[in-house]
């Protein structure tokens, strides 16, 4: 082989080799193009529905919205009655569940961090946190409805306080996990019994953490449709009574956005803005909170 | 002076202990029972519909509750219809926007569009639905379906795809509606687990020259693979059990006559939400209690696979360090 053999091919070698690494770099640059888009397309989607929902929902709010009860089609009227009902279902269900999953929370991170029920539960936790929640909604009637003969506002809150209490346990679990154990054993050292340790010293440490997951549940019981529909069904009028049925924002959304008369409509808009901006000013909140504390 | 601490507080302890420990098992005994509750509570409603017709019920397409003739296959037709629909959008998209915020995002910008993507996730589902059915449904019939019916009218078998009324409203609408509802979940898993890729192994290649690309595709997804799977199958459990978004756009027409994207349909949820609270007792309840059963176990089967592998990564990742 001569030299300029040789050269020739060290020329087409190189050749190749930046062939080679100019379409790697256009490969690369695709795929980060196509990755940039796909953010675009994500964020696209959000600026489009929160814009017609700011949009139409303040069209359609009035003070009336807020004072007036639900109203018959094309007639006048508010949503007073349904926000009520929620915020009431919604309250109490925070309440029942509350405890519940703060006290599974701690038997997971306390108690039995290893153990089979621990895991068990854990699992099942899991499986309920993303169960279907129209699930949730058959449960309840054929628990409650089917033996108390009538849809109430009481079968509504159970079904709501159902779907609070996976989402407590877990971040109950995890902000627990994260206390560590140094504060456990000093508070030990010190003779203070287990419950003690636990109310005082652990859960406290964890509070902001909680508090967190309860608001996280809150916002997501508050937007839920399903497990009202035929639990709670629905009122136009205005109770208290839990035993009766009771209106709730979005299942009157639900019937009103359905409907083809153009006021309900209008105030199924109305609706739907009061609900997004609790929902999105309860998720805001939750993690402001979070961030304090990190 | 000094004084022993009085023995009634020393003793309080351990029966204070007992019973609060007592409470603590309660609760997560409570949480297991309520799952074993809810599979209970829907075989036995949905017992007289399972005696009946048996498995049949999965493959019979008649849905007819005046005649008391009750079948299955549409909703669950629908159902996975849609859900693959909205995976096959949602997971190229995903993955596009996990990459984005990984590897190419400035640091400043990772967190508020991590936060916003977080906040598509928590928007709840009837504001969706409702988006779907009077903003998105009318435009997608104008703009998409009828200039797709202009290009495939006459043609065979392709055609069929898109014929129907140009309502906006189907099995297409649902699944796109669907796939904007999961793109959040899928996405923040992914970019969850993309960041537990350890990043030596990432500056090594780097450090070999490899591209932004290469390292994704040859370093991060290999090693995050079952992690990636594991939330895909978590979105796909949402969107099998989502009620609402589906509720208002899908049509809730009974019948399957034709394979059409914008033919109505009707999916388990949408059934159960319209037809419920006005079934009458009997086999019509039962039927719809039996749909609900069948979606719980769909539910449970994709919810159980997505948590095994995702706890492969968590296995994985402890061997490896």
């Amino acid at each position: 082989m001569t030299s300029s053999d040789l050269s020739l091919q060290s020329v087409a070698q190189d050749q190749s080799r930046q062939a080679r690494y100019a379409r790697r770099k256009f490969v690369n640059r695709i795929a980060l193009t196509l990755s940039l888009l796909a953010m675009a397309f994500g964020l696209f989607w959000l600026c489009w529905i929160l814009v017609e929902t700011v949009r139409l929902g303040i069209d359609g709010l009035t003070l009336d919205t807020l004072t007036q009860m639900t109203p018959p089609p094309n007639d006048e009227g508010g949503l007073a009655n349904a926000i009520y009902g929620s915020f009431l279902m919604v309250l109490l269900a925070t309440f029942v569940g509350t405890p519940i999953g703060v006290m599974a929370g701690i038997y997971l991170a306390e108690f039995d961090t290893k153990g089979w029920l621990a895991s068990t539960t854990r699992f099942v936790n899991d499986i309920l946190l993303s169960a279907p929640s129209i699930v949730i909604g058959l449960f309840v009637y054929a628990v409650i409805v089917t033996s108390f003969k009538s849809f109430s506002g009481f079968a509504g809150v159970v079904a709501l306080a159902l779907i609070v209490i996976p989402v407590v346990i877990r971040t109950t679990e995890n902000m627990l996990q994260l206390v560590p154990s140094g504060l456990r054993e000093a508070a030990y050292a010190l003779g203070a019994p287990k419950w003690k340790v636990i109310l005082s010293i652990t859960l406290k440490a964890a509070q902001s953490g909680v508090v967190t997951g309860v608001l996280l549940a809150v916002a997501r019981i508050a937007g839920e449709t399903a497990p009202l529909l035929f639990t709670a069904l629905n009122n136009q009028f205005w109770t208290s009574n839990l035993s009766s049925p009771m209106a709730s924002l979005p299942v009157t959304i639900f019937k009103f956005a359905m409907s083809p008369y153009e006021n309900w409509q209008k105030l199924a808009w109305a609706g739907v803005f009061i609900i997004t901006i609790a929902v999105l000013g309860l998720n805001i909140l939750a993690r402001v909170l979070t961030r304090n504390k990190s | 002076m000094t004084n022993p601490p009085p023995i009634k507080m020393a003793r309080s302890g351990p029966v204070a202990d007992r019973i609060f420990g007592w409470l603590a098992k309660g609760a997560a005994l409570f949480t297991l029972g309520m799952l074993i509750a809810i599979l209970m509570s829907l075989i036995i409603s949905a017992w007289p519909a399972i005696s009946k017709y048996g498995l049949g019920f999965l493959i019979s397409s008649t849905w007819d509750p005046v005649k008391e003739e009750f079948g299955g296959l549409v909703m669950i037709y629908g159902t996975l219809m849609t859900s693959a629909i909205a995976l096959i959008i949602a997971v190229p998209v995903s993955f596009g926007i996990a990459l984005f915020l990984t590897e190419l995002a400035p640091a400043w910008l990772k967190r508020p569009l991590g936060t916003a993507i977080e906040l598509l996730a928590a928007i709840p589902s009837i504001v969706y639905g409702m988006w779907g059915l009077l903003v998105f449904g009318p435009l997608l019939a104008t703009y998409v379906q009828m200039p797709l019916q202009a290009i495939f009218k006459g043609v065979p078998y392709l055609g069929a795809f898109f014929s129907g009324p140009p309502v906006g409203i189907g099995i297409l609408s649902a699944g796109i509606i669907l796939a904007i509802m999961i793109i959040p979940f899928i996405a923040a898993v992914m970019r969850d687990v993309f960041e537990v890729t350890p990043t030596l192994l990432k500056e090594s290649a780097y450090g070999l020259g490899a591209t932004t690309w290469e390292v994704v595709s040859k370093v991060v997804l290999p090693y995050t693979k079952t992690g990636v799977i594991g939330g895909i199958m978590l979105g796909l459990g949402r969107a099998i059990g989502e009620t609402m978004a589906v509720t208002f756009v899908i049509g809730n027409f009974n019948q399957l006559d034709s394979l059409s994207l914008f033919q109505a349909a009707n999916s388990i949820t949408s059934a159960l939400a319209n037809e419920f609270a006005e079934a009458g007792e009997g086999l019509h309840q039962a039927s719809l209690m039996y749909l609900g059963l069948v979606l719980f176990f769909i539910t449970f089967v994709v919810l159980t696979l997505s948590k095994i592998l995702l706890s492969q990564l968590k296995k994985n990742e402890g061997a490896k360090t």
